[in-house]
């Protein structure tokens, strides 16, 4: 039990360790996301092609194997980052392809008149899908978005297996200084349940102030 | 009517699938007329609507507005677009816009006016369709012909050459029909340039400078209202109207 107090500051650095990968990780796949969700229903076929592959690719890779290729493959072309960079890198761009396929059922669900009519008064395809089309999917995209960044969340922990300072990778220290397994992990697991509880906090939030109304 | 054509289709042909929609259309409308276009479903007259603000795409033929040829994409294409007012079906307002800014939205971002200006425009129009009243609801708390004539007043708002008009009243109830037939021949009267996908015959005898029939993605008759109705020549139209006029 006494496992959290004797070590708060091992547990602390951990804790804000897997809050950093998270929102940094998060910021980036939303970004990436919004990208290649505009890729993907775009009139250019190229950008459609490469939003696809993009998608393909990274949904596709186990998390642990991208980790491998950012963390030693990027170094080999010349791109030397702080590991926790590599970690938000590897992170962010594996749940956009996610976050992507969010957006664009979201997309799928705006009638095709609201596009067209924005279409038929001259509005470009930017214009379109800003003021037009995304508002009105962000609606139903809420729910997805927030089961994604969670799981965003647990998939920091790989990021410890790589020397990233974060919450799952105290229990070595810990273990080593010889305290119970048991609570070592559970206070781990309550670490991330503070974590993955905010982040369905944030998006109850969300949905009750722009959800869709029933 | 010998006036400046306004709008040109030259052999246009699509296909959708093995379906044949579009067979060779040669139409040409001047400024300042009003073209009906009729027939039974399946004719490919909705597709025609379409086709002239390349909602759908062509695949041979030429159309040309004011005789410049349709762009393909982009810029070029939606600078065209705002030329041309289009009315479809289901309304399409954006439906998470208030009625002032669904028809002030386009003004400021494709005409870029300001945003006083544009509003008070808007104003303007909704007063000339009669919903002066209802500029800050949302378009669900209106009823079909109301959402319709905001859908007018929003096309009308970037000041277009020309407006296509997609079934406009299929999607309504009866009642609410006329509403939105009376604003149309209002615009008729006023010399406005307008293609209309209907089934309405009224608003064709009265309102209309030609009649055209379509039926398996030709056009079969391209007449004036009176001789149409009165002694269509082609067996197609005899048997359309025969069907539709019964009751």
């Amino acid at each position: 039990m006494n496992v959290l107090t004797d070590n708060f500051a091992i547990y602390a650095e951990g804790f804000l360790g897997t809050v950093e990968l998270t929102v940094y990780a998060s910021l980036l796949a939303l970004a990436l996301g919004f990208l290649m969700a505009s890729f993907r229903v775009a009139p250019v076929a190229s950008l459609r092609a490469f939003g696809t592959v993009w998608v393909t690719v990274l949904r596709n890779t186990p998390l642990t194997l991208l980790f491998f290729a950012v963390l030693l493959g990027l170094p080999r072309f010349g791109l030397v980052l702080p590991f926790q960079a590599f970690a938000v890198l590897a992170l962010g761009c594996y749940t956009s392809a996610f976050i992507c396929e969010a957006l664009r059922s979201g997309i799928n669900t705006v009638p095709r008149g609201q596009g067209e009519a924005a279409r038929s008064l001259g509005m470009t395809f930017a214009q379109t899908l800003g003021v037009i089309v995304l508002p009105q999917a962000f609606r139903s995209v809420i729910p997805p978005v927030g089961s994604t960044l969670i799981a965003l969340a647990k998939n920091s922990a790989i990021a410890g297996a790589f020397s990233v300072t974060e919450l799952l990778g105290t229990y070595k220290t810990l273990s080593e200084l010889g305290y119970n397994i048991i609570w070592t992990f559970v206070w781990i697991a309550v670490g991330y349940l503070i974590i993955t509880l905010a982040i369905s906090a944030l998006f109850n939030l969300l949905e009750r102030k722009w959800g869709v109304a029933r | 009517m010998a006036v400046d054509p306004l709008i040109e289709l030259r052999d246009v042909n699509k296909h959708f699938g093995e379906l044949h929609v579009l067979q060779d259309i040669d139409l040409t409308v001047g400024k300042g007329e009003v073209v009906v276009v009729i027939g039974p479903s399946g004719s490919g007259k909705s597709t025609l609507c379409r086709a002239i603000n390349r909602l759908e795409t062509i695949e041979s033929g030429t159309i040309t507005l004011d005789g410049q040829p349709l762009p393909e994409e982009g810029r070029a294409l939606a600078r065209m677009r705002a030329e041309v007012g289009m009315v479809f079906q289901s309304f399409n307002l954006f439906a998470h816009k208030t009625v002032l800014e669904n028809v002030s939205l386009a003004q400021t971002k494709v005409r870029g006016r300001k945003k006083a200006d544009a509003d008070r425009r808007s104003r303007e129009l909704l007063d000339r369709v009669g919903l002066s009243a209802h500029a800050d609801k949302y378009p669900a708390q209106l009823s079909g012909g109301q959402q319709q004539r905001v859908a007018i007043a929003r096309a009308l708002a970037m000041d277009p050459k020309a407006l296509l008009f997609d079934e406009p009243t299929s999607a309504l109830d009866p009642e609410m029909i006329n509403e939105v037939l009376e604003v149309m021949q209002q615009l008729a009267r006023e010399g406005m340039t307008m293609i209309v996908v209907t089934h309405e015959m009224g608003f064709a005898r009265s309102a209309a400078n030609r009649v055209v029939f379509m039926a398996d993605g030709r056009i079969v008759e391209d007449r004036s209202p009176e001789e149409f109705f009165t002694a269509p020549r082609s067996e197609r139209a005899k048997d359309f109207l025969s069907k539709i006029l019964k009751h």
